[in-house]
């Protein structure tokens, strides 16, 4: 990059490109498909796949396109603080999405639940739910008929436990990987980033068995009422959020193995490197507000 | 009068650009009578920010016009390019706001008196209704007394002119007491307003909001639900009659006596033939479940299911039993447990197995729904 | 390589040619030209769908829809009008000029661009299916919820609310893409010189529109989610029996609803912060008090969105304090009226048709506000809620503060844009026009409102009859004037008098900004150097 003279004056304009188009056609079919799906139309789960395909074919294409622009040194220092400040706020809507959810708990475990059990300003509500004797975890429902009852609620011990040492874990072993790769010293970067994704594969692989634990074992599901639902609600958005974390990940391991950042041009590192240290942040929220508290 | 008003609108409406909201004293153009405390407050403060309001786009108005009359360059005027660095630019940024900020707290201040008493529930009510909103129709319950009324929107040609704001059978309240409202609803989201005696609080399936009243004028006051409640959110008018606690006391005997009776005849171990339930059931039908399913048992295709020969009311009695108790979970279709006695279900269930060419024959008993309750 | 490029890209004006011209385009102003004509096109749509709504509210009774189907009418013209008519057309011109305002050779992520671009009418396609599925039988009751979708409701209703719930989510990807870019682009983009505090209106106003988007889009998005999850997943967010609360989604739904009337305020407040001084040949009054009170509105508007919801029920104390906040609003947003009001004052005013809808837009969003702030006032609300009060006070609000404002921002770039001037008497008989119809069309409402009549139904009482007929003779009227709009706009793109580079003399005493030392049109690539700043 600093062998560009004119860097600061040519800010690079991509051609045109046929990526967006992708992209838009991959997400149209994908939540078309959706939709059609949920209302049990044939055609929905077709249109989900081709939807898919076609956005992992975006993936493979645009990102190709940029590494591509990248290796070739066109993006001078403007470019990298435009993805830099892209990258900010495009966690900076992630963040709210996730304080969406945290606000809910609270505004249930605050507000709306009380009322229910005959405390607070709605108290009256009480008289509609006989009965009813507010605690949390919601493990006796309001009125069980169109919801499942839970055996027993999930404790911050165990899974959850070891789910946080490893998240932490893993940003230590990033952190690690970033020194590496401002020492240039490929090994502890390429070494580094494959720790980390082994971590988030564990962490989703460890995720994974408690649901199936608390769907099999602790009946605790979707269906079981206002615990289960922001469980699943804050717990699946953040273990998704963990996956694709992992995949961003993956790739930038491949690059980092291919040898495509140097001390100064590796903004894809840092981009994933906040998004991974931002999922960590929102799991120990979740775990002291979902699991301890 | 409605030709006057028509023309007043006009004018008001051609007004704007000179004097917002001139036309306000006049009921026709404004509120209703107010006929509570509380909705006299209302509309006093109604009437204060309207004041307010009016001032101040005259005072804009006021300025604009000055300024395009003034300062246009057809006249010949120059701009002053030092007019913001002249003191009153450099301080503007604070006199306005302190200004404005003034004027909000004043108006702000004016509502808290209104506020407290709205959400004042400490003192006792003489009489207490739980006002139930369900798709589409209300449902009132004298909390202290056994009464039910379930009231239901008038069709045109007995509405007349009141056409949407005629019921059936009207909530009768008495005067100079205060009443306890408590809403909730059945299915979805409804609010019950009418603005002469109470404002509005949603009603909330699973959550019961309070409104408070005292009205002060025997009469007829009408309203209509105020919050989106799905097809038939036009059609759910409220009808609230008030009358001297005297007659009211009248009334809510009568109206005892009467439910009495039909609580025994409900119980009775009596054996009804097919024709008495059927008769019976033709009006309930007609007032409560043809609102979906139609008079004539077609439903509305793809949203309501029409019961004319449908599996349920052409097959197995329990089925149909079961689906009229306890409706259906995620649908339109409620549970009619608790708004039906069981001598009225078996009456609308025997209705819908022999209307419109169901002839199955089956006369469903009281007693068969008692069982079925269990 | 790097140089071979910037040789074609240069030195020769060339484009890209074809359809890939749009579907690929890279190009601020391309995109941004798109953005504009699919906002013309969404607004006939969904005028279409009011006028609908007019004609069947002309009468009382039940004449040419039924009502789920005015119902869904109701919704999608909202969405329609906020999501496919507004927001596109304030971002359309927000591509336009941002990068020619501030020196900036293009977007900052010129691809990503086009994606938030073309998820538009893709989300539109969905939003239009949600209202024609209920056509195809066995697909459930249309979406007769009116835009704000609150459960339990929106739990009943057929497959439409579902095409309308990913719908939201593309457009949320879409204004949220969009939004990143803008910001970025005015942090990052700048031309040496140009500080922040340089920045003409137009641009700060983008800016606090983008944060708004950045963070309230995601709320939205989280809450139609969660209403998707009760509807097909057995959650019960929004079921009490299952321990939620309907009125959580509501409180979801207003974080983001209310910002979004700034979102929609914003970019029009922008253009007047230009149209103004151009026109009275004067700097804009007060630019730094407007642009620390933007961020002051930006914050507040923020945190007061429960005055939509004071019927649901919420204790004195939290209703007490989104009173206040609600009607500590009309603070800045006096501000900014009065500010307009004293650049014009002592200025040498012209009546051009920019200027025209600017003065309206001063004297008409006031009254919005005003009747606003009548409506923040609880008690008063109470009354006031859900009646076509509500209905008079937001067409105030989104017509004159949100649409005028994008109809003098098209009347004044157009020549910048096209080359061509327009039709000045065209321009005036439209402003006339719309602006008397719009009064004609809105101010008796707010006398049905006041007599009782609710909104969102599809029948009422014969005593609401005149003010309707009123109401629905002026919406036509309103209507038509459309076709005039469209007519101007066409012969204006097709010829008229040559505009050069300085189509308004006054904007070199006004607003002497970038934008004006380029040609009109301007050259495909705007700024081959990044241009001087004084
Ligand atoms: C562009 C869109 C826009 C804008 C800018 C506003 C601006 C404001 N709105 Fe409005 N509003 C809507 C669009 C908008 N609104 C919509 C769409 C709805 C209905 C949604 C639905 O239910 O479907 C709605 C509904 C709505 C409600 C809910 C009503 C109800 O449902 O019961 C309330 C209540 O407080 C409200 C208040 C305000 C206030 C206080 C402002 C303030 O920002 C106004 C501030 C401006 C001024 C005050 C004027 C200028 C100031 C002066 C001249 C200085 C002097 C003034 C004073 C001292 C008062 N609005
Ligand atoms: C920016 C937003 C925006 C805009 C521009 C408009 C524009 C208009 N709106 Fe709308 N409206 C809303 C946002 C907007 N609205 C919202 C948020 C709601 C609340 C929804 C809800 O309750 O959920 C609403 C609700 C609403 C209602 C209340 C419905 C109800 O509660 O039952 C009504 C009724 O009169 C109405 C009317 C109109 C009219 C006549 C116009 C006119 O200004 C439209 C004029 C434009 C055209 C007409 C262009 C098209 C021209 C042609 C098609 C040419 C042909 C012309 C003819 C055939 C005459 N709107
Ligand atoms: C608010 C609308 C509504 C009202 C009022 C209503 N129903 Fe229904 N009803 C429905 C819906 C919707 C269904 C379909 C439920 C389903 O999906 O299975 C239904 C289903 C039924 C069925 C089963 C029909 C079949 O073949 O599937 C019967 C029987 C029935 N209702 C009887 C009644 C009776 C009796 C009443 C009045 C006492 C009534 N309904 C009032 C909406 C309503
Ligand atoms: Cu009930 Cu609207
Ligand atoms: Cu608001």
């Amino acid at each position: 990059m600093s062998t560009n003279t004119t860097a600061e004056q040519d800010y690079f304009i991509p051609e045109p490109s046929r990526w967006p188009a992708v992209g838009v056609a991959g997400l149209f079919f994908t939540v078309l498909g959706f939709a059609l799906w949920m209302n049990g139309v044939g055609f929905g789960p077709y249109s989900t796949m081709i939807g898919g395909a076609i956005l992992i074919y975006l993936l493979f294409g645009w990102f190709g396109d940029v590494i591509d622009e990248s290796l070739t040194n066109k993006y001078n220092s403007g470019v990298d603080r435009s993805f830099r400040q892209g990258m900010f706020w495009f966690i900076t809507s992630e963040v709210f999405f996730f304080i969406t959810f945290f606000a809910c708990l609270y505004y249930f475990r605050n507000i709306s639940l009380p009322s229910l059990g005959g405390e607070g300003h709605l108290a009256t509500s009480n008289i509609l739910w006989e009965g009813f004797k507010y605690s949390w975890p919601v493990v006796n429902l309001p009125d069980v008929t169109n919801y499942t009852q839970i055996i027993e609620p999930m404790g911050p011990g165990g899974i959850p436990a070891y789910n946080t040492i490893i998240l932490l874990t893993s940003g230590v072993t990033l952190t690690w990987a970033h020194w590496g790769l401002k020492k240039e010293s490929q090994s502890q970067l390429v070494i580094g980033l494959a720790m980390t994704v082994a971590l988030g594969l564990f962490f989703i692989a460890l995720q994974a068995y408690e649901y199936f634990h608390a769907y099999t074992e602790l009946g605790l599901t979707l269906n079981s009422g206002i615990y289960g639902s922001t469980f699943y609600m804050l717990t699946g958005f953040h273990g998704f959020h963990v996956t694709l974390g992992t995949v961003m990940l993956i790739v930038i391991l491949i690059r980092s193995a291919k040898g495509h950042f140097s001390e100064e041009n590796h903004f894809a590192f840092e981009g994933v490197a906040w998004y991974w240290h931002f999922v960590d942040v929102v799991w120990l929220g979740l775990y002291v507000f979902v699991y301890w508290l | 009068m409605s030709k006057s008003k028509m023309i007043l609108a006009v004018l008001a409406s051609l007004l704007l650009t000179t004097l917002a909201g001139t036309a306000y004293a006049d009921y026709a153009l404004n509120f209703p009578e107010p006929v509570a405390p509380l909705t006299q407050q209302m509309y006093d403060l109604h009437m204060l920010t309207t004041k307010i309001a009016t001032i101040i786009m005259v005072i804009v108005i006021g300025i604009v016009a000055f300024v395009l009359i003034k300062f246009r360059k057809s006249k010949g005027y120059e701009a002053d390019q030092n007019f913001h660095k002249s003191t009153f630019g450099t301080w503007s940024w604070t006199l306005v706001p302190i200004i404005v900020l003034g004027i909000d707290l004043t108006i702000a201040g004016s509502a808290t008196d209104a506020l407290q008493q709205v959400e004042d529930y400490s003192q006792k009510a003489d009489v207490t209704v739980k006002v139930i909103g369900s798709q589409w129709k209300w449902t009132y319950e004298y909390m202290d007394d056994d009464i039910r009324i379930v009231s239901n929107m008038l069709p045109k040609e007995e509405a007349g002119d009141n056409y949407l704001r005629a019921v059936d059978n009207p909530l009768v309240l008495p005067t100079g007491k205060r009443i306890r409202f408590l809403h909730t609803a059945s299915d979805v989201l409804h609010a019950w307003w009418v603005p002469q005696i109470v404002y509005k609080k949603d009603s909330i399936p699973g959550y019961i909001n309070e409104t408070w009243t005292n009205i002060q004028k025997e009469g007829t006051y009408r309203g209509q639900c105020a919050e989106i409640c799905g097809t038939g959110h036009a059609f759910m008018p409220i009808v609230v009659e008030a009358v001297s606690p005297e007659k009211y006391e009248a009334w809510k005997a009568e109206k005892l006596m009467v439910a009495e009776a039909a609580a025994a005849e409900a119980s009775s171990d009596k054996t009804w033939t097919k024709d008495e339930l059927y008769a019976r059931g033709e009006g309930l039908y007609n007032t409560n479940c043809s609102g979906c399913h139609q008079v004539n048992g077609t439903g509305m295709p793809g949203v309501f299911p029409g019961l004319v020969g449908s599996k349920i009311a052409t097959g197995d009695i329990d089925a149909h039993i079961n689906i009229v108790l306890n409706g259906k979970a995620g649908t339109a279709m409620a549970a009619w447990a608790a708004q039906l006695n069981d001598l009225e279900l078996a009456a609308v269930i025997t209705y819908e197995r022999n209307a419109w060419g169901n002839n199955t024959g089956d006369a469903v008993q009281p007693a068969d729904l008692k069982s079925a309750r269990k | 390589m790097n140089a071979v490029i910037h040789e074609t890209d240069h030195h020769h004006d060339h484009k890209p040619t074809g359809y890939k011209r749009w579907l690929y385009s890279t190009n601020h102003k391309d995109i941004g030209t798109m953005y504009l004509v699919f906002a013309l096109v969404m607004l006939f749509i969904g005028g279409a769908m009011a006028m609908l709504i007019r004609a069947e509210l002309y009468m009382p009774g039940l004449q040419i829809v039924n009502p789920d189907l005015y119902n869904n009418l109701v919704t999608d013209h909202a969405l329609i009008m906020i999501f496919g008519m507004v927001m596109p057309a304030a971002a359309g011109m927000a591509n336009w000029m941002i990068p020619m305002m501030i020196g900036a050779p293009d977007m900052a992520l010129p691809r990503m661009n086009n994606m938030s671009f073309w998820l538009l009418p893709a989300a539109a396609i969905l939003l239009l299916s949600s209202l024609l599925v209920q056509f195809i039988p066995g697909t459930g009751v249309p979406v007769n919820t009116g835009w704000t979708i609150y459960p339990p409701l929106s739990v009943q209703v057929g497959m439409g609310m579902d095409l309308l719930i990913f719908s939201v989510h593309l457009l949320g990807i879409s204004s949220i893409m969009a939004s990143i870019n803008i910001v970025t682009t005015i942090l990052n983009m700048r031309a040496p010189g140009m500080t922040m505090m340089k920045m003409p209106l137009f641009v700060w106003s983008w800016f606090f529109t983008g944060l708004l988007l950045i963070i309230v889009m995601p709320v939205l998005a989280g809450g139609v989610t969660m209403l998707l999850f009760d509807r097909h997943f057995g959650t019960s967010f929004f079921d009490a029996a299952g321990g939620g609360d309907p009125i959580l989604f509501q409180h979801l739904f207003w974080f983001f609803g209310h910002p979004e009337v700034y979102v929609l305020l914003l970019p029009s407040i922008g253009v007047l912060g230009l149209v103004i001084p151009t026109f009275s040949r004067k700097p804009l009054f007060g630019y730094k008090p407007l642009v620390y009170f933007m961020g002051f509105l930006f914050a507040l508007g923020l945190v007061v969105w429960a005055h939509h919801q004071y019927t649901v029920g919420m204790s004195l104390a939290v209703t007490t304090y989104f009173m206040i906040g609600t009607i500590l609003i009309s603070i800045p947003i006096g501000l900014m009226i009065f500010n307009f009001i004293f650049t014009m004052w002592r200025g040498s005013i012209t009546f051009e048709t920019p200027m025209l809808f600017a003065i309206a837009i001063i004297l008409m969003f006031s009254f919005a506000g005003v009747t606003g702030v009548m409506l923040a006032v609880v008690p008063a609300d109470l009354q006031y809620h859900d009646t076509y009060f509500v209905v008079a006070h937001f067409h105030y609000a989104l017509i004159p503060g949100a649409v005028f404002g994008l109809y003098a921002g098209v009347f004044y770039w157009l020549p910048k844009w096209t080359g061509h001037m327009y039709d000045e008497k065209l321009g005036k008989i439209f402003f006339w026009w719309t602006t008397l119809s719009f009064n004609l069309t809105f101010f008796p409402q707010h006398f049905s409102g006041l007599a009782g009549m609710p909104r969102r139904i599809v029948d009422y009482n014969i005593q609401y009859i005149e003010f309707n007929q009123v109401s629905s003779i002026g919406a036509f009227a309103f209507g038509l004037s459309h076709l005039l709009f469209l007519y101007i706009i066409i012969q204006t793109v097709r010829g008229g008098k040559e505009a050069g580079a300085k189509p308004w003399e006054g904007a070199q005493i006004g607003t002497p900004g970038l934008e004006w030392s380029l040609p009109s049109p301007p050259p495909f690539h705007s700024y081959t150097t990044p241009p001087e700043v004084k």
